[in-house]
């Protein structure tokens, strides 16, 4: 049994999925940091990325890691708990207690499997958005997340934007490109290629596709990073070795570390979670889903955005976030973009960045003093 | 919760000052080429101007929104086109219209997305820019033009003469002409827009308006 709260959206009022499909019942899993203030405005929704969870400033209870956002979230940190009612949940299709493919279908009393609807970015906004309304919040201070996180946080700020008073969307796009549907693909193909996979029904069965879904996690994890942080960090080095063994053993400290990436992520992640949440975040394109125009997504927007990228980060490189300041200079948006010097890659916004610490701190404090919260 | 008591604000640069000075409490304005940010936190502690800031460097932009600013990063040239006609109160350009490809296109936009524009630039018809010329035929250097030719960002440097020929070319109406000296401090007794506007002031600080078709 995971720490933390559930909340469920009954059979009576089940979540409209995109796909058309009425899904119900949902559990969605989340954790809180904070108090929530006597006016209910001081509510910060955190969101999470491809792998992450809803324990994000704490020690993860399967892991016993510190949580994936220690760095932005806790004492004397941009995100203090002093200051704010921090809320963070699992995303719809995720597999840390909120409601996805491994869970347990109530109509056939087996896990979903492959059963589950196709989740998208919206469907798990809406379902926050469910969790929030129970929590009797009105209007979330900020909505704040990095890579598929910033994909939910521009999905709020363009569904609910008088729900959103300020939106923090770090290192993400308003559409998936087609190199990272490409890149989804490929850790997809790895897990179903996996005999393991069974075609997705796996449960019950000793065995789980954990090669396929460590291949895809290590393909994965090589465009998190960028290539100066990789020769930084590994070089040509060999691994406890004087010299190359002529073989396919781990050589290089680089085949290590990514072996280890990949073994340590099967212990905590499903491998159809995986299939889903890739997919929610290929279909996410928000321009779109506007008649094609960026700006209409956002059109008359009260909220206050700062958007952040970083310069070696590839996967979501800062054009695709410039895409998304025009749009909002467009329609005359509050908005704030900072590109961030960082040869850490894509991973950067997870990591020990003191400029992006400043730049967010200085940002939620002007919003925090717009909004009434400081004097 | 902390107590953020809001120190009283720095003095502003004096140029600086003149142009709050023509912004009204409440506004709202665009400050392209904002630097760290001082002339929007001033508007915003004093005016309660709802400010948006276009920097060029990553650290100065970087600067203004750490200090709560809504700032982006960009130039003249090329990031005003996205904005709607008419959206902004005030779109101003301090000391940096020289520096811009496009003179004419920036200054074209400026009084189409404000309904005024504030444009403050270094005069180049200043007696002392035409000395150095005339003694040392030679690029001017002085106090306001402190670059040498092969490094300077100025590279459409104008006088207050050509600026304000400009402005009738576009069909931008002068509201209000200020002359400033080398300190920044306005010049009393002349007309501003004339000739010994452009022989005595360093700088020159406009406030401008599309004329009505």
């Amino acid at each position: 049994m995971l720490p933390g709260h559930a909340f469920e959206i009954g059979r009576d009022k089940p979540l409209k999925l995109d796909c058309g499909v009425e899904l119900a019942p949902v559990t969605i899993a989340y954790q809180t940091y904070g108090t929530l203030n006597a006016d209910r405005s001081n509510a910060v929704l955190v969101c999470h990325a491809l792998t992450g969870d809803q324990f994000c400033a704490e020690t993860h209870p399967i892991t016993g890691k510190d949580g994936w956002w220690d760095s932005m979230i806790g004492p004397g940190r941009p995100v203090d708990p002093a200051d704010y009612f921090i809320i963070s949940t699992n995303v719809l299709g995720g597999c840390m207690g909120t409601t996805g493919p491994a869970s347990i279908n109530p109509d056939t009393g087996k896990p979903y499997g492959l059963g589950l609807p196709i989740i998208t970015i919206g469907d798990m906004v809406r379902a926050q958005a469910r969790l929030i309304d129970h929590l009797g919040i009105e209007t979330l201070f900020c909505v704040i997340g990095g890579s598929m996180g910033a994909m939910q946080v521009l999905e709020w700020a363009s569904s609910y934007p008088d729900r959103v008073f300020c939106a923090v969307p770090i290192a993400g796009a308003a559409r998936h490109s087609a190199q990272n549907i490409a890149f989804h693909e490929v850790g997809r193909q790895a897990v179903m290629a996996d005999p393991d996979w069974r075609g997705g029904d796996y449960a019950g069965q000793k065995v789980k596709p954990v090669r396929g879904l460590a291949v895809a996690r290590m393909a994965a994890h090589i465009t998190y990073l960028s290539e100066p942080a990789l020769h930084r960090k590994f070089g040509r080095n060999l691994q406890d070795r004087a010299a190359v063994t002529y073989g396919f053993d781990a050589d290089f400290q680089v085949e290590s570390y990514l072996r280890y990436q990949g073994s340590s992520f099967v212990d905590r992640f499903d491998a159809n979670s995986y299939l889903y949440l890739t997919r929610a975040m290929d279909y996410f394109d928000l321009a779109a889903e506007h008649g094609g125009v960026l700006g209409n997504a956002f059109k008359g927007t009260k909220t206050r955005f700062c958007l952040v990228s970083f310069t070696s980060d590839w996967l979501f490189p800062t054009p695709e976030t410039r895409e998304v300041v025009h749009a909002l200079n467009a329609v005359a948006a509050n908005v704030s973009f900072c590109e961030i010097e960082s040869d850490k890659g894509h991973d950067a916004f997870l990591l020990d960045e003191p400029e992006m610490f400043a730049v967010l701190g200085g940002f939620l404090k002007g919003c925090a003093e717009h909004r009434g919260l400081r004097k | 919760m902390n107590q953020h008591i809001p120190v009283h604000t720095a003095p502003l640069r004096v140029d600086l000052q003149l142009i709050a000075d023509m912004v009204a409490p409440g506004t709202r304005v665009l400050d392209i080429g904002c630097g760290d940010g001082d002339l929007l936190d001033f508007l915003w502690r004093e005016k309660q101007v709802d400010g948006r800031g276009i920097e060029i460097s990553q650290a100065g932009v970087n600067a203004g929104v750490t200090r709560g600013l809504s700032v982006i990063q960009g130039n003249a040239d090329t990031d005003l086109a996205d904005f709607p006609a008419g959206i902004f109160d005030y779109a101003i350009l301090s000391q940096t219209l020289q520096a811009t490809a496009s003179p004419r296109k920036v200054l074209s936009e400026l009084v189409r997305i404000g309904k005024h524009a504030i444009v403050s630039f270094p005069n180049f018809g200043h007696w002392k820019v035409r000395r150095h010329l005339l003694l040392h035929g030679r690029m001017p250097v002085t106090e306001a033009l402190e670059h040498s030719w092969f490094d300077t960002p100025n590279i459409h440097l104008c006088t207050i003469s050509d600026f304000v020929d400009l402005c009738g070319a576009l069909d931008i109406a002068i509201e209000r002409a200020i002359t400033l000296d080398g300190a920044g401090q306005p010049l009393t007794g002349l007309k501003a827009s004339g000739a010994l506007a452009n022989l005595f002031g360093e700088q020159g600080l406009f406030l401008l308006t599309r004329k009505k078709p």
